[in-house]
């Protein structure tokens, strides 16, 4: 059976990574490879890294950071922040990575999805979308990282990269992330029904209870976070048990390989 | 162990060097068939869509080549599905090592039946040294839309929007996995060096 995915997200600024972390053995906290390490050892499903830089230089040390997490991890990996181009997708898939999440630059240039998928495949592109929820109950997506609004919303928008191509969508609910009390449940449902693609819920883990809530009541396909895993409040093995106890499908590292 | 990884422009061949870095295999990569014939191994991975694949196949001559081979080969993904002989996507023929065999796309029976099938799925009905030392239900890490359904050739099964379709098959020295042992953590690189390890 399909198991639900926990994808720990890293935020990497000129190399390093931004969110502090409070891993231990970890030689460096801020290296983002050894991050990726320990995450793989630990049993998460995947892994997305977030280049939150924009210098041209600082873009070739993420892509050397993104060849290294390559040689390192044996689980599947994510890559988004920057990607404008074609060629900014074959430059991180030539240095390893799985699939690239696409976000301003989908918004801005919707037909960024059909040449991506196009070229490498819709299993490449995940469309991810930062959303926040108006007074009047709609949806409102949001360029830059949630600095700037736009015209569209996210049933209408997911539904749009979904007949384009798009593998996956990754949504953020602006008004649940940092606040840790719960995914957007109700709007991560909706997208589930509305959708043939696979569901990203991101924005608010704060508890084990909440991924439990967005697997079985957001009907989540995957559940992404990032301060709770580096600060160390949830430990991915307590999270897989626990979600295993509640009835969900998890993968928990056999070590029994014989 | 000389190891090759086909290149034919078929989506990321890095992930499978890096996996068969670990278990301590230093592979090559090319198109060329001295190298390819001559290589203890053959790896055939690879993403993308059925009909541009075979068309970059065809264009360095491997479609007559990779059939030809004598040993052990091991396709991975839409390597798997290039195997067969016919796929539903683009209305593809293939390389016919599988001969009869036709990829479908899956067909979602609810709304719980994302596609493409992506994620940590399990492997049931194991039945060959591939899979030496893994367990039935260890988990393998998918990503497609497309499957060969079990036949005489499948080795191993797994299940997804209401179908069991093969998650590896065999036929004489050509081996396939639908998954990717690369990205599968420590049971895909069992896999790998199971493969390495091969005997004949």
């Amino acid at each position: 059976m399909l198991a639900k995915r926990i994808i720990p997200c890293l935020d990497v600024k000129n190399g390093e990574t931004v969110k502090g972390t409070n891993f231990v053995d970890l030689r460096s906290a801020g290296d983002p490879v050894e991050l990726a390490k320990a995450y793989n050892r630990a049993g998460a499903d995947e892994l997305v890294f977030l280049d939150i830089t924009a210098s041209h230089e600082a873009r070739k040390t993420f892509t050397e950071i993104v060849s290294r997490v390559a040689a390192s991890v044996s689980i599947p990996f994510t890559v988004g922040g920057g990607i404008n181009a074609l060629a900014d997708v074959d430059r991180l898939l030539n240095a390893g990575a799985d699939k690239v999440s696409i976000n301003s630059s989908a918004l801005r240039n919707p037909a960024l999805i059909d040449e991506i998928t196009k070229h490498f495949g819709s299993q490449v592109c995940t469309v991810a979308i930062d959303a926040q929820q108006m007074a009047d109950g709609t949806w409102q997506c949001y360029l830059n990282g949630g600095r700037i609004p736009t015209e569209r919303t996210l049933f209408e928008w997911a539904k749009e990269a979904q007949e384009r191509g798009a593998g996956e969508i990754l949504f953020t609910s602006m008004n649940h992330d940092g606040v840790k009390t719960g995914f957007a449940n109700d709007a991560l449902a909706q997208l589930h029904d509305l959708l043939s693609i696979p569901v990203i819920a991101s924005g608010g883990a704060g508890t084990m209870k909440h991924f439990a809530e967005t697997f079985q009541l957001g009907k989540a396909d995957a559940a992404l976070a990032a301060s709770v895993f580096h600060f160390g409040e949830i430990a991915i093995p307590d999270l897989k048990q626990y979600l295993c106890n509640e009835g969900i499908h998890v993968r928990q590292l056999s070590n029994n390989i014989l | 162990m000389k190891v090759a990884i086909v290149d034919y422009n078929a989506g990321n061949i890095y992930s499978v060097i890096h996996a068969l870095h670990r278990v301590g295999i230093m592979p090559i990569v090319t198109d060329k068939a001295e190298e390819i014939l001559s290589a203890d191994r053959v790896l055939f991975p690879g993403q993308g869509e059925a009909s541009s694949t075979m068309a970059s196949l065809k264009s360095k001559g491997l479609d007559k080549l990779i059939p030809s081979l004598k040993q052990p080969v091991l396709g991975i993904c839409i390597g798997q599905q290039l195997m067969c002989a016919h796929s539903e996507e683009e209305d593809t023929d293939c390389l016919g090592i599988f001969p009869n065999l036709k990829v479908q796309r899956f067909v979602p029976q609810s709304r719980e039946d994302k596609i493409p099938h992506i994620g940590w799925n399990t492997i049931e009905q194991l039945s060959s040294p591939l899979f030496a030392g893994l367990r039935e239900e260890d988990y393998v890490y998918y990503i497609h839309s497309y499957y060969v359904p079990v036949c005489e050739q499948t080795i191993a099964t797994t299940q997804y929007a209401g179908v069991a379709f093969s998650a590896a098959l065999r036929k004489d020295n050509f081996f396939a996995t639908q998954f990717h042992p690369e990205k599968s953590g420590d049971v895909g690189e069992r896999l790998l060096q199971n493969f390495i390890d091969l005997q004949l």
